[in-house]
């Protein structure tokens, strides 16, 4: 069981969140038109064997969307803060 | 390679087979192969066995950083199928069932397929109908499928529950016959003893730890033995593809999941098919030892633990009580994870990269025990030919650029959910 210390509601069971994927790719600014930089955001992934940032929704509990490190080998989790203060932001 | 057979058995049965030869050998890498295949699981020995067999190329090394079968080949749940839909899937995964038909014989090892049948259940009207337009695309491409309706369901499988209170209500089921169950460690070694027996080493321990390149094209692999040289190197490592890729540059699109499976203390004969359990992503089926066979959905999460979490034991153990009450006071004997190469459309890739003399056999998912033989068919022919069968043709990484995706449960580009 992973425990996630969320910032509002303190540390709770990973049962109560969603997982939302990868927290590092960026979204292309709307106007962008080289399909490429699309392909990247939307399909490829570093998918690294360690630690990784990324997405978890608390779905059950204060309904915020966090930014977790969490290590994809041991699932150690590290550092948790709230997606609008730490999620990239989009290319411009 | 001493040939198995009744005779053989018998005439090392009176010495108390004490004077079995090992199986395949245990080489000294050479410094040079023409092939390195990476990855001694089930298809990177099948993709080496192929080379040898159907192209006449016995240069080859297969590469491995811990043991025969010891990743996603000795972690499924070892069913056979080929009940798919989509362009691209449908004659690859029929090719792969034909090979496994031959398979014992062709390698002269008993992997114990057994065509037990598949049952794919419906719980709705709607999957009913979804379940009669796969079958009607199998039949057309010669595969066998059969809709049967409640009744026939609740003859064949009568231990189901079909009461008002069943999780979800069982209205009939798509059934391929022809498929099954194998073991999967035998399907490890058959391929590992056939390929060597055509001169394939087979190095193990030995981990590719970066590659070598010349002109900007790879022409050989770092390993804690070395380097080799080799005129191409193929991965076939599945569940590691893209942390191996990214060493040669490469950012593909899969994530890497963690699938666990678990076998239950033995009972009688009880359950004689696959079963699938379409509403809560559940399969269940019954080994030669009489353990309980089961698996369930992804723990959902990007991880290479392979080990998994409570929540999903809960989640399949509930899925098996809410399918099949009657086993609610089984044990569990053993529980376990593999890594999965979960990639963005669900299906895999079998193909050339952009960097010459690198090709991929990956993105597998949680499918890849069943494409075993097809898989090393067809990368072997890619890795001969320089181009794809026709059977892997789509099975390309810039299918994501020329918007040909393969997503044969159509949940667009969420890994954690195909």
């Amino acid at each position: 069981m992973l425990r996630i210390r969320c910032p509002v509601c303190g540390l709770r069971d990973e049962t109560e969140f969603v997982y939302g994927g990868d927290a590092t790719v960026r979204r292309p600014a709307h106007g962008e038109t080289d399909p490429e930089k699309w392909v990247d955001y939307v399909f490829l992934r570093d998918n690294p064997r360690g630690p990784h940032r990324e997405y978890w929704h608390h779905a059950v509990g204060c309904r915020q969307w966090l930014v977790v490190e969490r290590d994809t080998l041991t699932h150690a989790i590290g550092a948790v803060a709230l997606a609008r203060d730490a999620a990239p932001e989009v290319r411009s | 390679m001493a040939r198995y057979s009744v005779f053989s058995l018998a005439a090392k049965a009176l010495g108390g087979h004490r004077s079995w030869p090992r199986a395949w050998r245990d080489p000294v890498p050479k410094p040079a192969y023409d092939v390195i295949i990476v990855g001694g699981g089930g298809h990177g020995l099948a993709s080496a066995y192929y080379l040898a067999k159907e192209h006449g190329i016995r240069n080859v090394a297969v590469i491995e950083k811990g043991y025969l079968g010891g990743g996603s080949t000795g972690r499924n749940t070892t069913i056979v199928r080929s009940n798919y839909m989509i362009p691209g899937n449908t004659g690859f995964y029929e090719r792969s069932l034909k090979l496994w038909e031959q398979l014992s014989q062709d390698l002269n090892f008993n992997v114990m397929f057994s065509q037990r049948g598949q049952f794919n259940l419906c719980h709705s009207p709607a999957s009913l109908d979804a379940a009669r337009l796969r079958g009607n695309i199998m039949r057309a491409n010669g595969i066998d499928a059969e809709l049967l309706d409640r009744a026939e369901v609740m003859r064949r499988l009568p231990y189901l529950d079909y009461s008002d209170q069943a999780r979800f209500p069982i209205v009939g089921s798509l059934f391929q016959g022809r498929a099954g169950t194998a073991r999967h460690d035998a399907v490890a070694w058959g391929y590992a003893r056939a390929a060597d027996s055509l001169g394939v080493d087979i190095i193990q321990k030995c981990e590719v730890t970066g590659f070598i390149f010349a002109d900007g094209a790879v022409v050989g692999v770092e390993t804690t033995r070395g380097p080799i040289r080799a005129g191409k190197v193929g991965l076939a490592v599945a569940g590691h593809t893209g942390q191996l890729a990214a060493r040669a540059g490469l950012r593909l699109p899969i994530e890497t999941h963690v699938l666990q499976a678990f076998v239950t203390e033995p009972l009688a004969p009880m359950i004689d098919n696959v079963i699938s359990y379409a509403a809560a992503h559940f399969y269940i089926s019954q080994s030669d030892k009489g353990g309980l066979v089961l698996g369930g959905d992804l723990d959902g999460y990007n991880s290479y633990a392979q080990r998994g979490g409570l929540p999903l034991v809960e989640h399949t153990l509930g899925s098996a009580k809410a399918l099949i009450p009657t086993i609610s006071r089984l044990r569990i004997l053993r529980q376990w994870a593999g890594v999965m190469d979960m990639s963005m459309d669900g299906s895999p890739f079998i193909c050339k990269t952009p960097i010459d003399g690198l090709y991929i056999n990956g993105g597998w998912c949680y499918g890849g025990f069943k494409a075993t033989p097809g898989s090393g068919w067809c990368f072997a022919w890619t890795l001969a030919r320089d181009e794809p069968h026709a059977d892997n043709a789509r099975f390309t990484l810039d299918r994501f650029h020329a918007g040909c995706h393969i997503d044969e449960k159509g949940v667009g580009p969420t890994p954690n959910a195909h």
